[in-house]
């Protein structure tokens, strides 16, 4: 038995993270998580990212936990500080992102009288969290600091939020060391009934095994497969097996955003995006195949846009950790449920035969699974000139954050990702201003790699502030700005559906990017032709080679009117593009 | 309430579910249902065999496969022990009605207790303006002994919302 030590809430929190392996945090300090950062201040093996606000660092530590495999943490303090990260708690909790956010609270006996910067943050990420937690007690903190950790990290994975109210950060109690294995296997805490009853949060179903059996012969049967790879095939780590199925099967997959990462870009099977902005490959894949197996994915509206007509001709076959995902938005044939990798690993070893689909493969590839965007020779660029150029300059393992709109798009068309946790964007919650701090996150996490952070000229004003972050802590990000002086999806949607009546989405103003990028500290450059871009890229990679660790912010001037294609309106059917 | 009865496909569900006994299950349990649509009919609590479990019996209007997608979806609340929906052939489900009426004379008083009587209700006050009756049942009942005593002037009524519990096999 391990012996124990009377210490303060506010050391036992840090031994608790200690336990679990956490060497970085996230956040800001404030009045009521004092004696936290107190605390911090003799632990200096942790490294805390100080951002400018607690936005970023809610997106940093989601995109720090997306891009290593590993638990995200951010602190903030009560009240706004821990309201400014709700954002950041629901871009995490749509996209499955195993987060702990651990706010503190005033004083136990001044909750509920409207005190300070008092706000009852637990209710209000309720529908934002897997689970939100009150700590009023230190007895009772470090069991809820270990349960969060493994709650953030099992089943379908996603943010948790620990309030402590701040006499619990000074009071004392004993505490015993326990590793995660230790708390796992113990029976005297809420896991072992949660373990007993296979509660969702932490466990996986028991395979039905009659349905994988199932599958194998749909799979025998069929003649035009489709696969669907989700983002949970990126959570579940099993890329790998989902690799092998899709060539054993010689099936096309179609890739959604969140799966991005976890099918080789370079595949001759890969269709390309599937959805509102899929590809045509993809979309014409999805309307005529007779057998589509979803994995990992949620079927979202962007995915599957009127889910009346989705895949009309084919047996819908559902893989997901969730059960609560299964008919909720397209009604499955048949559904499998829990851990997509030992669920592919199960269907490998019963498939019947290697197959060859070389008529419905030709089908499938005649049309287009890239969007070939015209070349322009006037003095801006274009999306397909700007990614072709990273691409082509950046190192074939750079991790790409990007925040929401029309960049993001082309960026997840044009790169060819090759890993899971190399694209990082925000799909389910369209967050904008979270590729800034996602990029600090990734880039905190992996130093030895370059970061490409994609964004446009409307998102990267919401959260450029966290540029003093990226200069401070030496993050030699590279910010590529799609500058269209417009907030381009938006216009798309007000062009094509509005009546070209441009409400509120023109941006012919401030700041000027590259004054602003040297204001604090970084690169700045505009460019407005392919030659200077390129020249700015290799002058980037090569000053990084040469030691220099300053982020880059390259402003790229193109088009306002230019599109995002193909596009199918929301709810039409999937094959009825509107734009091609 | 009226117009969900009046559509078809809505039928109503009896859901037992059982949670830890601590501050905010309730709020989360209510806040999912709120979320994704529902309105709560009746809903009933109170601590089981073991005073850290608290068991709710919850009544909302839903079709056959929202129900399950709803299931699922607690399911996932770490508090919650299990979700059942109760099958009504095999489950006893009652509501404890209290229930004031006007009493002023004495042909009214007479009446209003051979009711009562009837349905096995029970007098447990008594002025000389009013008597207040408690009843229990299943929301039939309960609803047809507030119809008998309508005429009579209802001053206050008060449900304690349905418990339901499956009957023993056979």
């Amino acid at each position: 038995m391990n012996t124990s030590r009377k210490l303060n809430g506010s050391e036992i929190l840090i031994q608790c993270l200690i336990e679990q392996g956490v060497d970085t945090i996230f956040g800001y300090p404030g009045g009521a998580i004092l004696n936290v950062y107190d605390k911090l201040y003799d632990h200096k093996e942790i490294k805390h990212i100080l951002t400018a606000h607690e936005q970023g660092a809610s997106h940093a530590a989601d995109g720090y936990a997306r891009s290593t495999g590993k638990v995200g943490v951010c602190f903030a303090t009560s009240g706004p500080g821990s309201t400014n990260l709700t954002t950041g708690v629901a871009t995490a909790y749509m996209d499955s992102s195993p987060v702990v956010f651990i706010t503190c609270n005033v004083n136990s006996d001044l909750i509920g009288r409207d005190s300070f910067q008092e706000v009852d943050i637990t209710g209000v990420t309720l529908p934002i969290t897997k689970c939100s937690y009150t700590v009023s007690k230190v007895e009772k903190l470090a069991d809820t600091v270990r349960e969060a950790f493994l709650i953030a990290k099992s089943g379908r994975p996603g943010p948790v939020l620990i309030d402590i109210q701040k006499n619990a950060t000074s009071d004392e109690c004993e505490y015993y060391p326990m590793t995660p294995d230790e708390y796992f296997s113990s029976n005297e805490n809420r896991i072992s009934r949660l373990k007993k009853t296979h509660h969702p949060s932490i466990g996986y179903p028991d395979i039905d095994l009659s349905a994988i059996d199932e599958l194998a012969e749909l799979i025998d049967k069929s003649e035009k497969p489709l696969l669907i790879c989700g983002g949970g095939v990126v959570r579940a780590k099993a890329s790998q097996e989902f690799r092998t199925l899709a060539t054993r099967i010689d099936s096309p997959v179609a890739i959604t955003v969140m799966g991005g990462g976890a099918f080789p870009g370079d595949s001759p099977l890969k269709t390309g995006m599937i959805g509102m902005h899929g590809s045509q490959a993809s979309n014409m894949a999805c309307d005529s195949c007779d057998l589509l197996i979803a994995v990992g994915c949620r079927f979202s509206d962007r995915v599957t846009l009127n889910p009346a007509g989705f895949a009309k001709n084919a047996k819908i076959v559902h893989i997901d950790i969730d059960a609560s995902e299964i008919n909720k938005n397209v009604k499955s044939d048949l559904s499998i449920v829990g851990d997509a990798k030992k669920i592919l690993n199960l269907l490998l070893a019963k498939l019947k035969r290697d197959k060859k689909n070389d008529l419905w493969k030709d089908y499938v590839f005649s049309f287009k699974r890239e969007t070939e965007y015209d070349d322009r020779t006037d003095e801006t660029l274009t999306p397909k000139e700007i990614l072709s150029s990273a691409a082509e300059i950046l190192p074939q393992d750079t991790i790409v954050t990007t925040d929401v709109g029309q960049h993001q798009m082309w960026a997840i068309q044009h790169f060819k990702f090759d890993y899971p946790g190399q694209l990082i964007t925000s799909g389910g919650f369209g967050t904008m201003g979270f590729g800034l701090g996602a990029a600090i996150g990734a880039q905190v996490g992996n130093p030895e790699k370059t970061v490409l952070h994609v964004t446009g000229d409307g998102s990267f004003r919401m959260n450029c502030n966290e540029l003093c972050t990226e200069e401070y802590y030496k993050l030699p990000i590279i910010t590529l700005i799609f500058n269209n002086s417009t907030l381009g999806m938006v216009r798309q949607w007000q062009h094509l559906i509005y009546k070209e009546r441009y409400s509120q989405t023109t941006l012919d103003r401030s700041p000027d990017f590259t004054k602003l990028a040297e204001a604090y500290g970084v690169h700045g450059r505009k460019v407005t032709n392919v030659e200077m871009l390129r020249n700015v890229l290799t002058e980037a990679v090569n000053a990084r080679k040469n030691g220099d660790n300053v982020g880059w912010v390259i402003d790229c001037k193109i088009d306002m009117d230019e599109m995002v294609r193909p596009m199918v309106g929301g709810n039409s059917f999937i094959s009825e593009f509107m734009l091609y | 309430m009226q117009a969900k009865e009046s559509n078809k496909n809505l039928k109503r569900y009896t859901i037992v579910t059982a949670m830890d006994n601590e501050a905010g299950v309730l709020s989360q349990l209510a806040h999912l249902f709120s979320r994704k649509g529902y309105n709560i009919e009746t809903i009933a609590a109170g601590w089981t065999t073991d005073q850290n479990v608290t068991r709710f019996t919850i009544e909302i209007y839903s079709d056959d496969e929202k129900i399950k997608l709803l299931c699922n979806q607690l399911r996932k609340l770490v508090p919650i022990h299990y979700v059942e929906i109760l099958d009504p052939s095999k489950s006893i489900r009652r509501e404890l009605m209290l229930v004031r009426v006007k009493a002023a004379d004495r042909a009214s008083r007479n009446e209003i207790i051979q009711i009562g009587n009837i349905f096995r209700g029970s007098v447990i006050d008594i002025t000389p303006d009013s008597i207040t009756l408690s009843v229990t049942g299943d929301d039939q009942k309960t609803k047809a002994f507030e119809d008998l005593l309508k005429e009579f002037g209802i001053i206050e009524l008060a449900r304690t919302g349905i418990v339901a519990i499956e009957r023993g096999e056979m």
